[in-house]
């Protein structure tokens, strides 16, 4: 197999068909209409479903009812979008559905615009639909890790009964690069939960009315006793330059992408910086957080929104450790000169070298 | 088609309604079972339940269901459909469901030609919440939300939306029923199983409207429900074939 060059929205798509995913489902928004496009090119040719919906609303019940029978399912949308997919994620956790979402953000709220931010980070950690649920979020660093989150995230998906969530930005799934796929999956166990109609067996329902408050319990614990297995098992992120690393900054997507630029400035500068690149967001990797705080007191969170994930820091090692913040919010997409000047300055400031 | 004494196969055995006396909800069932029998389909159907009063329909229907988010029926049953083309699927909803927060899942599944058979209980109010109005209440009707009766200056006019979706190239099969007699149960009976015929002729959308009596909300008795719909309520909405497109298909 050779590298394809190639944008990361169709990149999302092109992982997705070989991860086996037979039906797409989803709403024009810019920044991430070439995926649709894509699927709309690829996927109907080759026997499998794509609607273009008459909402986000409609499209995320339309991956409740393809789910439900045992397809492997997509949809994709962009901030304003994925809002109105909160409803449909909120019956998927419930149901114990698997499927896959991808948000690639802009900026916001409202409208806001559709340029690369990571506002909806609260949205896609913390639940973002009603109810006692966690959402399995992966967010994607480079095209060529859109391809393999992407092809992992039906996976985990199906692994786990659970609608899993990639968060990229505009920025990634813009941005061409050289992108080596993963073969496509020849077939897939069969799910056995799934709707098929009765035939000579008993019938089978899914509902997610349970209106006796000690089976409600009973389920909610059920969740979250999958919810911390998930926690356990599948928690990842990168190290990058941390071997010796003083300072760490703590960024993922695109923001990652851009510290890696200022890391290099500043090392050169004397300042042994390094980065801790969350890949799962929720599960959020605390434990390493919490380890790096023996060797090292000034943490640096660097996000394109106005301190989101810098709670999920907090959380993990809030009192350990120094925590700084450095955010772009809006759309606005910071350069790695600015970011390393900022970085420079707290150093500075830590080690009481202030000029 | 002759009719069973026996009780339908795809109606379970041993469970007590929750339906209200004199609700048209398990007259539907019992059609819908019956149908599914002798239409030999039970076992290869898939059903969306709606929220509503029909919340619960997995608890009477013997057969695959999943119930949906409020208005969600029909993109749903798009999901299944188009994922299980060679399953029989049904969406049940009511007219708060169908016809107002999924108003926009009705009019695109159908205007789409889903291949699937839309079962829709207009009752004239909202029955779960209490006996709200509907987009369906008719005019002067009382409801909790219109106390003074349905106002057409502040509350608009009751919504014929089976008539507008029947005028979609999409839609193959739209008919108006009512439960309010005998006979018109049994041209409720008649009108589901064209509907269903025409998903199995593989023909496209089909949708039948059963005006259907909520005796607690409507605060009469059942005698004076059926009077209602004769009276009030199919003046409002004709009984009658809105549309048959099975010939051109
Ligand atoms: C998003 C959302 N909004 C509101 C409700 C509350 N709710 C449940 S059923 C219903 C109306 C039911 O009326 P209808 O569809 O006419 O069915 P009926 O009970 O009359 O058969 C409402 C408002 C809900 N479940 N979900
Ligand atoms: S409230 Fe009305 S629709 Fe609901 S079960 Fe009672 S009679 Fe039927
Ligand atoms: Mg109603």
């Amino acid at each position: 197999m050779n590298k394809i060059f190639i944008s990361g929205n169709h990149t999302f798509a092109e992982a997705a068909i070989r991860a086996g995913c037979t039906c797409y489902f989803g709403y024009p928004i810019t920044p991430q209409n070439e995926l649709g496009e894509y699927m709309a090119a690829n996927l109907r040719n080759n026997g499998g479903v794509f609607v273009q919906s008459e909402s986000e609303t409609a499209a995320i019940n339309m991956v409740i009812g393809a789910a439900a029978t045992g397809a492997r399912v997509m949809t994709s949308s962009s901030s304003p979008g994925i809002s109105l997919k909160q409803e449909g994620m909120s019956f998927l956790a419930g149901f114990e559905l698997p499927a896959v979402i991808i948000n690639v953000m802009r900026g916001g709220p409202g409208l806001g615009n559709i340029a690369p931010a990571q506002g909806d980070y609260f949205q896609a950690t913390r639940g973002g639909g009603h109810g006692d649920y966690r959402t399995p979020v992966l967010a994607p660093g480079s095209v060529q890790e859109i391809a393999d989150l992407t092809y992992l995230s039906f996976d985990l998906a199906d692994r786990y009964k659970t609608p899993v969530m990639i968060l990229g930005d505009g920025m990634m799934g813009q941005t061409k690069e050289p992108v080596l796929f993963p073969e496509k999956i020849k077939s897939l166990p069969e799910k056995e939960w799934a709707l098929k109609s009765r035939g000579d067996g008993p019938s089978r329902f899914m509902a997610s009315l349970v209106l006796d408050t000690a089976e409600m319990e009973r389920h909610n614990w059920k969740l979250e006793r999958k919810y911390q297995q998930i926690a356990d098992n599948e928690t990842r992120y990168e190290l990058y330059k941390m071997d010796d690393a003083e300072v760490a900054i703590i960024a993922y997507g695109t923001t990652a992408r851009i510290a890696k630029g200022a890391i290099n400035r500043i090392r050169n500068e004397g300042i042994k910086a390094g980065l801790v690149r969350p890949i799962t967001l929720w599960p959020f990797p605390k434990k390493i957080l919490q380890e790096l705080t023996r060797t090292i007191n000034q943490f640096i969170v660097f996000e394109m929104s106005t301190g989101q994930m810098l709670e999920d820091v907090q959380l993990s090692i809030g009192g350990m450790a120094d925590i700084s913040f450095h955010g772009r919010p809006g759309g606005v997409i910071p350069t790695p000169a600015e970011f390393a000047r900022f970085v420079y300055r707290e150093y500075q400031e830590k080690k009481g070298l202030k000029s | 088609m002759k009719l069973k004494n026996e009780w339908p196969i795809y109606y379970k055995k041993d469970v007590v309604t929750h339906y209200c006396p004199g609700c048209g909800h398990g007259i539907v069932h019992r059609i819908v079972a019956e149908l599914l029998e002798e239409m030999d389909l039970g076992k290869r159907t898939i059903g969306v339940n709606p929220a509503g009063c029909a919340v619960l329909a997995y608890n009477y229907l013997d057969i695959d269901m999943i119930e949906a988010a409020h208005g969600r029926g029909t993109a749903i049953a798009t999901g299944i459909k188009r994922a299980r083309p060679d399953l029989f699927v049904l969406s049940y909803q009511g007219d708060g469901d169908l016809s107002a927060i999924g108003t926009a899942e009705t009019i695109h599944s159908a205007n789409r030609g889903e291949k699937f058979t839309v079962i829709f209980i207009n009752n004239a109010v909202y029955g779960m919440t209490g006996g709200q109005m509907a987009p369906t209440s008719v005019l002067d009707q009382q409801t909790t939300t219109s106390p003074m009766g349905r106002s057409p200056d502040v509350d608009g006019y009751p919504l014929h939306i089976t008539d507008i979706v029947a005028k979609f190239h999409g839609v193959t099969y739209a008919e108006r029923v009512s439960l309010s007699t005998p006979k018109n149960i049994r041209r409720t009976k008649k009108a589901i199983q064209i509907a269903f015929e025409t998903q199995v002729d593989d023909l496209g959308y089909s949708i039948v409207e059963v005006l259907s009596p909520c005796p607690t909300n409507w605060k009469m008795n059942t005698v004076d429900s059926c009077k209602w719909i004769d009276n009030v309520l199919e003046k409002e909405f004709p009984l009658g074939v809105l549309t048959d497109k099975r010939e051109k298909k």
